[in-house]
């Protein structure tokens, strides 16, 4: 197959197709993590550490 | 210490946020909640030295990173192949944080180095400006953007590669000698 002309136009679209990926998959596995909420040992965490505090003033 | 609600509020609100940093920062859930946990009770334990009206966000990120970075440090000097648990640590744990469909992401973002990945995730996932995530880093802008490049060229090459693995000959040919039977 003849294409030394398509192969680096190919290889850029193919570069910017990535990168856009790179983008996407990024925030959708960050995003999937974050849609999780807050796990109640942290809620609890907080209330606990507020309670304790407050009596020791 | 009698926490003010709207700052508990404020630190309750970036968890979820700091936990998907974390977990793109040791690839592990138990460790990254271990590291949230670490960072809540150290930013509780000094909130008078943080300035109401700036970024709570920016702050309890940038005492998770300095919290990880001595972690890894310490971790690197006991366990030469880093990336090797990473990826262990990805196989026994496939549902619980990471869907199936990000792991090959993942393994790929594992291979960057912390100062790469970190710059990457931070501008390009959690949302901070470059100068925001060079605050968190302690280092100059442009370093982070010249990291934050460097990371999408690396993991371009590592996705690439894959990605031409899906459609290469190996598979052109099952599927050709399926056919023909």
């Amino acid at each position: 197959m003849q294409n030394t002309q398509w192969g680096p136009v190919h290889d850029a679209s193919l570069g910017r197709d990535v990168q856009s990926k790179i983008g996407e998959q990024l925030r959708a596995m960050y995003d999937d993590v974050v849609s999780q909420g807050v796990p109640d040992r942290f809620s609890e965490l907080l209330k606990r550490l507020d309670r304790q505090g407050g009596g020791d003033h | 210490m009698n926490l003010d609600p709207s700052v508990r509020d404020a630190v309750l609100s970036a968890v979820p946020s700091l936990r998907a940093f974390a977990i793109s920062l040791c690839g592990n859930v138990d460790r990254a909640d271990d590291l949230v946990q670490e960072t809540l009770l150290r930013a509780l334990a000094n909130i008078h030295s943080f300035q109401p009206g700036t970024n709570m966000s920016a702050w309890l990120f940038t005492i998770l990173r300095n919290l990880f970075r001595s972690e890894y440090r310490k971790r690197r000097r006991e366990v030469e192949d880093a990336d090797g648990s990473y990826a262990d640590s990805l196989k026994t744990q496939p549902e619980q944080s990471s869907r199936v469909e990000f792991s090959e992401f993942r393994a790929a973002l594992a291979k960057l180095p912390p100062d790469q990945r970190e710059a990457l995730v931070l501008v390009g996932a959690s949302g901070f400006s470059y100068e925001e995530a060079a605050d968190i880093c302690g280092c100059a802008v442009g370093t982070i953007k010249s990291r934050v490049n460097r990371a999408r060229s690396r993991l371009a090459d590592l996705l690439a590669i894959e990605s031409v693995e899906d459609f290469g000959p190996d598979h052109t040919t099952r599927a050709v000698m399926v056919d023909t039977t």
